[in-house]
Parts: C-alpha cells; structure tokens; sequence
C-alpha cells in the first residue's frame, strides 16, 4: 500500500501535527518507504489466528470502587502553561 | 580502583562494613561526572548535591517521574515538567535507601530511537569511541555506566532499548518479562510493550536492582502479583543439563560476520560450562519489525495526545484551540516523534485498521507462539543482542528504516512478552564491544541470572573499561 501527500496531510491534521511544506514532502516519502516495508506482513496467512491484544493471560482487572485522597487541585494545575483559578485555561472555543 | 568503578553489590558490601561512606561514593561520581561528562554527555541532570544525600546513587532515564524534579522524556515539549508524584520503582528505590537525585540520563525523545539521537539535549556519544553511537534509547544510562559516572541504572525497554545500548557500550542490560515491574510513573510510549529495567556493570548487580523494582502494583493494572524469587540465588555458577536452543533467524545474511564470530566463540563456552547447545526456529523472526512499528506507532499516537500543550509543559501561542494544539505539537515534537505519531494515526485510521493494526496483533499471536514452542524443549535461546556494534553518530539519521533494522534481535522479545538480557561477550577489532543475548520464559528472570552470571564469571569482558 502505498501513501501520498494528501493522506498524510489528512492524518497529520487528526494527530493535531502542523507540518511544513519541506517536512511534508520529506516525511511523504519517508513514509512510503516505511510502509513498503511493513507490508511485508499481508502475505501471511493469518486465518483463524487470534489477535494478541494483550500477551499476558490476565483480563478485567478490576478494584473495589473506594473513595480515595488523590491529587490536589492545586497540585494538578503546578505544571499548567495556563490556568484561572481551579482550572486549565486555553485560547477561546467559541466565538 | 576508584570507588565509581566498583559494582554496586562491592559498594553495598562497603558501606555495610563501614569502609567507605555515601557522601565519599557521591563525591567521586560527581568529580567523575565533570570530568567526562562534557564529552559522553550521558547526563541532562546532574549536580553536586549527590553526596548529601544517603544511600547509594541510581542514575534514571528521563523518561522516568521522579517527584517535584525536571523529567522531561528529552522532548521539548515536556520542558520543565516536575512530576507531582514518584513512579513506583522510584518508591522501592527509596525505600532500598538509594540515592536517585538528581540523575538523569539521556534518550531518544520519548524513547523513539536507537542510537540517543533523538534527544532534544543534543546526542550522547559511545564511551569506546566518542564519535559513536551509545545505541538507545536508554544510550544515556548505558554510557553512564559504561563510562563510570553512573554506579548502575534504570532504562526502559520497549523494542530493544535496554539490551541495544548494553551491548553497544559493553555493560549488562536487562529486560524484565512485561507485567513483572509497575509502568506506574514511566511515561507511556507502547503500553502494550514498555517494561523497566537495570543497566549495570555486572550481573549481580542487574539480579539485585531488578528485585528492588519487581513486584505487583495496584496502580499498574498490567503488572502481575505473582511472588518476586530471590533472584540472587539464582546466581549459581552452574549450568551443566541445561538446554540452549539457537535460533537459526538470528544468524542470516545482515549480521556482521565480527558479531557472528564473538557470538559462536560464547556459544562453545556455554558448551564447554556443560550446556546443551540445539538449533532451533523461530519461523516468524522476519515479520518481527514490521508488526513492532505497526503495534508501537499505533500505541504511541495514542498516549502521545495528551502532549497538547494544556495540562503540562510547552504551549505554543495561537488564537484558537485547533491552532495551539497544531504549533504545540509542530513546535514540541522532534521529527521522529511526528514520523511515528503520524504513523500510527495512519494504522489506526478507518479504512487501514484491519489491514494493518489487526493484521499486527494477529502476526505478534504467531510470534509468540514461536517462542512458546522453543521453550517447550529449551531452557533459553541465545544469539545476538545487535545485527552490528556502535554505528557512527549521523550514520542512519537520514534513513529511518536503517535505524528500525538495527533492533531486528530485539524486538520478538518485547512483542512475546518474555524477558532477555544482555552482556557483554566481546570486541570488534576496532574495540567495539559486542553483546550476548540470552531469552527465557516468562517469569523465568532466575533463568537469565544463571546462565549470564556463569558465563560472565568464567570470561573477562565485563571487565574491561574504556579509556576515556
């Protein structure tokens, strides 16, 4: 399968990455060359196989749902480029 | 010799008898730290206070929460990130009495890399040959080591990055069975494949600091409560009967015929100690990197988004959110951490997903199961760590499909689970060191310690130092 710019302008966008003309170009065919490689993996026969999407043979890990002390605002919001009051401030969403 | 080049179990067995004192340990690192560290630059953070603090001093990759100091993965867009709480194998170090302020080591930007290139502090340079790669991503704690401004080290390994810098810098490196040490405080690259681990200069000490760090943690719900041996005993100097299994994958065209060589004089020696050498397969080994750089890029763009330049670190100024987010992201990022995140955007995406990331999940089963096959007869595989030793700095830069190649020995590892080590088993002529590789079951550490330990007791390398 092979990638072209306008794709991987589209996924750059969903993963919130602006990229420069050069980097796009660069990246473009980077890329394609990355993807030639793995698609090495569509000649096998995975039919019937499971998916591994966890490899140890554990699942539903749950605890008891208790109250319990976490952080505090004032602790949370430390490391805020931007905050007002108890909360993390950002540029206007609606106009 | 100096005491910062002593092991840390020497160092422990000294300070227990009262020769030597923690302030006197710390001193000399740090005399060691601005003597060599201009040149390695193994270290993003360090300073003089080591020595007034007790215990014994653990060098940290950044990638790792220390509470209320700088951890900042060597990404600018974590810059000046003070983490409000421990990881939790900085909690055990604690209560073992070890010192971890304040250093940290170099990396690969959020570990995505193997040579330490990728690091927004600039590269760390190989102690054997400074125009060298140190390998990664964890290549700032294995310097560190290997060049004797560390006493031993945590690193994390999610596709080789413990194992790869070990044996390009001539040191021990080991990767734990994934579920055995808590990810708690380890900021996420592949969930589904990260694991903490030692860095050190001896198996003993690799068999210690991973018992102080393994263990169940209700915060990591991955992490298994399953009892914690002494793996200490398992620091025996005897493997007669044992079974070894060769993968013959591991010894085709690609591996350096130096490596190839220094790997089959160990192999005779682990012969000649008495084990039992077979050759077996692992028929899926070619698949290994393509289904790693599916599954990894895919788990990556997902914790990855919590980078946006709301709750932490950089934020780049834009009029609305769409906008901060894209500068933040543009402007934080190196470029392998966009190649990858966009990467895995793409096999995540609709359209892509069944063809790539289910395809990925469904090829790791088949590897896994190569493995479950081989130890159904063998105690543990050997071979390479590294296809070649340290390559030069900007040698595979421009090409990152070069660069992903370079882990192809270690990342079946990571993708079934299972724990591997590496030491130190020779040089190239150029006096590059070259590391041994050894694999075991899950949950079999006690397995790794034993046939490392006794192979390192009955050679010289680990003993060998670089001139710096």
């Amino acid at each position: 399968m092979s990638i072209d710019k306008e794709t991987v302008e589209q996924v750059a966008h969903l993963a919130r990455i602006e990229l420069q003309p050069n980097e796009l170009e660069k990246l473009s065919g980077q890329l394609h060359d990355i993807l030639g490689f793995i698609d090495k993996i569509s000649t096998l026969n995975i039919e019937n196989i499971a998916p591994a999407s966890h490899i140890l043979p554990i699942s539903n890990v749950l605890r008891e749902d208790v109250p319990h002390i976490s952080l505090t605002p004032e602790k949370a919001l430390e490391n805020a480029p931007s905050k007002q009051g108890n909360f993390f401030s950002v540029p206007k969403v609606i106009e | 010799m100096e005491l910062n080049q002593l092991t840390a179990h020497e160092l422990l067995a000294k300070l227990k008898s009262g020769s030597t004192t923690p302030d006197a340990i710390g001193k000399l690192l740090y005399a060691r730290i601005q003597e060599v560290d201009a040149r390695v630059n193994a270290y993003v953070r360090s300073s003089g206070l080591i020595s007034s603090f007790g215990g014994l001093p653990v060098t940290i990759k950044d990638n790792i929460c220390t509470d209320g100091l700088n951890t900042e993965c060597c990404s600018k867009i974590l810059q000046g990130f003070r983490p409000p709480y421990d990881a939790t194998v900085i909690c055990k170090l604690k209560e073992f009495g070890a010192n971890i302020f304040p250093l940290k080591a170099n990396m690969d930007e959020f570990a995505f890399g193997s040579s330490t290139e990728n690091s927004y502090f600039g590269p760390t340079h190989n102690p054997w040959d400074l125009a060298s790669v140190p390998g990664g991503s964890s290549g700032g704690s294995a310097a560190a080591v290997a060049a004797d401004e560390a006493i031993w080290a945590l690193g994390s390994d999610t596709g080789g990055s413990i194992r790869q810098p070990a044996s390009f810098c001539g040191v021990v490196g080991l990767k734990p069975t994934y579920g055995r040490v808590s990810r708690f405080g380890l900021i996420a690259f592949a969930s589904s494949l990260d694991q903490i681990g030692p860095i050190t200069k001896d198996v003993e000490d690799a068999a210690i600091l991973t018992q102080v760090i393994s263990g169940y943690d209700p915060n990591d719900s991955t992490s298994v409560n399953q009892n914690v041996p002494d793996y200490t005993k398992s620091l025996t100097k005897d493997i007669k009967g044992l079974k070894i299994g060769i993968p013959k994958e591991y010894f085709v065209q690609g591996l350096d015929p130096e490596i190839k060589f220094s790997i089959e004089e160990a192999i005779n020696k682990l012969k000649s100690l008495g084990a039992s050498i077979k050759q077996v397969s692992l028929p899926h080994t070619e698949y290994a990197v393509p289904v790693y750089y599916i599954i990894a890029t895919a788990e990556a763009s997902s914790n990855l988004a919590r980078f946006d330049g709301v709750q932490y670190g950089y934020r780049a100024k834009a009029d609305n959110l769409i906008q901060m987010y894209k500068k933040t992201r543009a402007e934080g990022f190196g470029a392998e951490a966009k190649r990858r995140i966009i990467l895995g955007t793409f096999v995540l995406s609709h359209g892509y997903y069944d063809a790539y990331y289910l395809r990925a999940l469904k090829v790791r089963t088949l590897i896994k199961q190569d493995f479950d096959q081989v130890f159904s007869d063998c105690d543990c595989i050997v071979a390479p760590t590294s296809p070649s030793a340290a390559f030069k700095i900007g040698e595979k830069t421009e090409d990152p499909l070069k660069m992903y190649l370079s882990d192809i020995y270690t990342i079946s590892v990571n993708l079934a689970g299972i724990p591997a080590i590496s030491i130190p088993c020779g040089f190239t002529k150029k006096g590059l060191p070259i590391g041994l590789q050894v694999m075991a079951k899950a949950f079999n550490e006690e397995m790794l310690f034993k046939v490392a330990h006794t192979f390192e007791q009955n050679t010289e390398w680990h003993k060998i130092k670089p001139k710096l």
